[in-house]
């Protein structure tokens, strides 16, 4: 008799683990899938190897909005239990760690070193795997480009059960950075850190009086600042539409702060402060379009015409929402999508025509985000290409939001441009080769890679990845 | 996969020649749907409904498949067949019969046919597809309950009584998938103009298979559990449901 294949009995059996909801940041299509938690790379390779019919698909800390994170009857690995940091180069400025780990716990561990995580997004509660899986962009892409271009090197388990090391320039590397855990689960990576000699930010603000003055300022003086973003209030009409506030930023030198503060005796310090949560359940249709219009409007007013070489903590810069702790229960039960795309520059036209839609329609949108892209990033389903990207939520329950943003879909494929699938909970599945060009080997490596398919997500189900 | 509005991908249609059915199937191609079963009893009405699909939207994959709610003993292997070809967002539970309740009366048999179409069968495909859609772990089951359910009438008890029978079972159901990630929604019409009520006295509130599209679209958007149409009927209908026996018998509904 052949010797039985079961694997020890402490690893994480998948067919025993719990039946649970699952669903994204935007909390809008849950779906129920066995989580399971591998506490070892064994037992990350035993949940590959025992996904079942339905497949499986990594998971971080949940904050994709839609549902790139959930696969529906099948298995999620919830991968935040290996989140070893194996190695920190605090000479070279490399740090080699488990994909589990978080942004927020490398930033704890890297900054008293005098190094920063190379991108970051809005939040730091994302995973290392969560950030190749969908190849983050940060406020700095116009000069570093997305988080993949700073991975050295990865771990891979794939579909067969076994660990391949892959690195830049390797096809199976590419597809994976903005693959969205579909090449499989990326178990450590080591990354290329940021030099820093504070954790503060000098910054500087200014105010656009509509869409066309601020992109005219983002163009002008983008290049002069390491990281830059613009808040626009899409609430604002006629005249005022498209008006925002500019925050540009750079690490702060040590010579920077004053020499009073405390700052100066501990200039590396990071311990940002959380507020109580966000109720658990909040009824729909608090935020409407004269709540939000009043918050726009006194945000605007209060931001200074021009104001530069302020100092801000880190954490107040980057990550103003993670003060706040749950904020997406705000939405109430139907939740929230968020919609980012991405247009050409050249395609200015299509960013002021779905603006002003936007703002005709009076959606109840917080502040958007509109930032420049640099250069594309090697991913094949990357999300940044050089252009002009807007970002922006919108509770769920809004009605008539399906048929709008299906319509700024049309506007946006026109362009050439792409929606973010991170972000991504509701497009329609014929738009996606238009907007990524290179679906088509990406789908190819995956039916010779992953055959069985079994990494699968609810996202790859409703779009066909 | 249901979108974030919860419009779905893909749905089979039980009672596929159903006006509302229909109704609630073009309405979803013009949304997400691009994979649509017309589940019924084999009929020109069947294959003409599924071609009204069809030109509706080019490119759909609209089939037909041969299901009896009365053979309960097929239920199992039709709809694992459907289910075989992969995932069933939105299952419709639209077919039903309204019997003719003086003729009924007289004749039990017709007054069982309806009782065995509208709750026995029900209840067997209900089981069979929740079965599947719990498999599959998301997905929903909307069912064609009626107004009719809410209270006992002297003009249609038989067809009430089949209702209320099929609003009960789908209301435990949904309470027994809870957590599965299968969303069960009552959806109860009130007098709705199709093929069923042709040549009958219109009943106040009167409403038609579109709107009833309409508000499954929008109970799907809201994981709703019970969705009336119009809604005005759920007020009106808590007030009936109270009314003194003696009231509520000379009311003209
Ligand atoms: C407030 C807020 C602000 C944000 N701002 C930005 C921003 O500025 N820029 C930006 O780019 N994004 C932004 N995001 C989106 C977020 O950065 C991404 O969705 C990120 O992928 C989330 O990481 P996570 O660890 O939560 O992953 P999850 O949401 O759990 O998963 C996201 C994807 O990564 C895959 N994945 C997770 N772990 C692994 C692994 N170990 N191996 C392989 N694949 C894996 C998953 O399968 C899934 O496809 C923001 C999100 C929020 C909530
Ligand atoms: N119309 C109303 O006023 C109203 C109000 C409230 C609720 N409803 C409910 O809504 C649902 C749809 O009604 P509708 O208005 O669309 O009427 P309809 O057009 O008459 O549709 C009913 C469908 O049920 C099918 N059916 C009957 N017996 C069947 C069986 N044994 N096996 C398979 N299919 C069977 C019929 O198929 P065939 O074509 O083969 O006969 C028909 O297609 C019904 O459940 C009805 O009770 C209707």
């Amino acid at each position: 008799m052949p010797p039985t294949q079961s694997p020890p009995p402490d690893l994480a059996a998948p067919a025993d683990a719990p039946a649970v909801p699952v669903s994204g940041w935007g909390r809008t299509a849950p779906t129920v899938a066995r989580l399971v938690r591998p506490r070892s790379y064994d037992e990350a390779v035993a949940a590959v190897r025992g996904c079942g019919a339905r497949g499986g698909i990594p998971r971080g800390l949940g904050r994709a909005y839609g549902d790139a994170a959930q696969n529906a009857g099948g298995a999620v690995l919830d991968m935040t239990a290996l989140d070893r940091i194996h190695a920190v180069d605090a000479a070279g400025g490399v740090v080699l760690c488990d994909a589990g780990v978080s942004l927020h716990r490398l930033m704890q561990v890297l900054l008293p070193l005098g190094w920063f995580v190379p991108v970051t997004p809005g939040t730091r509660y994302v995973t290392v795997g969560g950030a190749i899986g969908a190849d983050i962009h940060g406020k700095n892409h116009h000069v570093c480009g997305s988080f993949s271009r700073h991975v050295l090197s990865l771990e891979l388990l794939t579909a067969d059960g076994t660990i391949r090391t892959v690195a830049p320039g390797d096809p199976l590397f590419e597809a994976t950075c903005g693959g969205m855990g579909l090449t499989g689960v990326v178990l450590t990576a080591s990354l290329r850190l940021q030099p820093v000699e504070t954790s503060w930010m000098t910054v500087d603000t200014e105010r656009a009086r509509d869409l066309d003055d601020l992109m005219a300022r983002l163009t002008a003086t983008d290049h002069r600042h390491r990281y830059s973003v613009a808040w626009i209030d899409l609430l604002a009409r006629g005249a005022a539409t498209g008006r925002a506030v500019l925050t540009r930023g750079d690490h702060a030198p040590r010579a920077a702060l004053p020499r009073s503060r405390r700052a100066r005796r501990d200039p590396l310090e990071f311990r940002p402060s959380r507020l109580p949560a966000a109720p658990s359940f909040l009824p729909d249709g608090l935020l409407g379009p004269t709540t939000v219009g009043i918050f726009n409007e006194l945000w605007y007013r209060r931001a200074p015409r021009l104001r530069t070489g302020e100092l801000q903590r880190l954490h107040a810069f980057f990550h103003p929402l993670d003060g706040v702790p749950h904020w997406n229960r705000v939405y109430g039960r139907s939740g929230f999508v968020q919609y980012q795309f991405v247009v050409g520059y050249g395609e200015e036209e299509a960013l002021r025509r779905i603006v002003r839609r936007i703002s005709g329609r009076r959606c109840p949108s917080f502040l958007a985000v509109l930032k420049r892209f640099g250069d594309g990033d090697p991913g094949w389903l990357s999300f940044p290409t050089a252009g002009w990207t807007l970002a922006l939520d919108l509770p769920a329950g809004l009605p008539g939001l399906d048929g709008l943003l299906d319509e700024l879909d049309e506007e946006v494929a026109a362009a050439g441009g792409r929606v973010y699938l991170a972000k991504d909970s509701r497009l329609r599945p014929e738009l996606l080769p238009a907007m990524y060009p290179r679906l088509e080997e990406f789908r190819a490596l995956r039916a010779a890679l992953d055959p069985r398919g079994v990494f699968t997500s609810d996202l790859s189900r409703r779009l066909g990845l | 996969m249901k979108d974030a509005f919860g419009a779905p991908q893909s749905v089979l249609v039980l009672g596929g020649a159903s006006e509302i059915g229909l109704a609630v199937a073009r309405r979803m191609l013009v949304r997400r749907a691009r994979a649509v079963w017309l589940a019924g009893r084999p009929s020109p009405a069947l294959d003409s409904a599924a071609a009204s699909l069809r030109a509706l939207r080019p490119g759909a994959d609209v089939r037909t498949v041969e299901f009896d709610a009365l053979d309960t003993g097929s239920h199992e292997e039709v709809l694992g067949k459907v289910f075989a070809e992969g995932d069933v967002d939105l299952v419709l539970l639209a077919f039903g019969v309204l019997g003719d309740q003086a003729r009924d009366e007289r004749e039990p048999a017709g007054a069982v046919r309806v009782a065995q179409t509208n709750y026995t069968g029900a209840v067997s495909a209900g089981l069979v597809a929740a079965s599947a859609l719990r498999g599959q772990g998301h997905g929903s089951l909307v069912v064609l309950s009626s107004v009719a359910a809410e209270r006992a009438r002297r003009g249609n008890f038989i067809y009430g009584s089949s209702k209320a029978g099929l609003d009960a079972f789908a209301q435990g159901l949904g309470e027994a998938l809870r957590g599965t990630g299968v969303h069960v929604m009552v959806v109860r019409p009130g007098f709705v103009r199709s093929r069923m009520t042709a040549g009958l006295r219109e009943a106040p509130l009167a409403t038609t298979p579109g709107a009833v599209a309409a508000a499954v679209e929008s109970g799907l958007r809201h994981r709703a559990s019970t969705v009336w149409v119009p809604g005005a009927l759920r007020p009106a209908m808590a007030v009936l449901r109270h009314l003194p026996r003696p009231l509520f018998r000379r009311l003209p509904l």
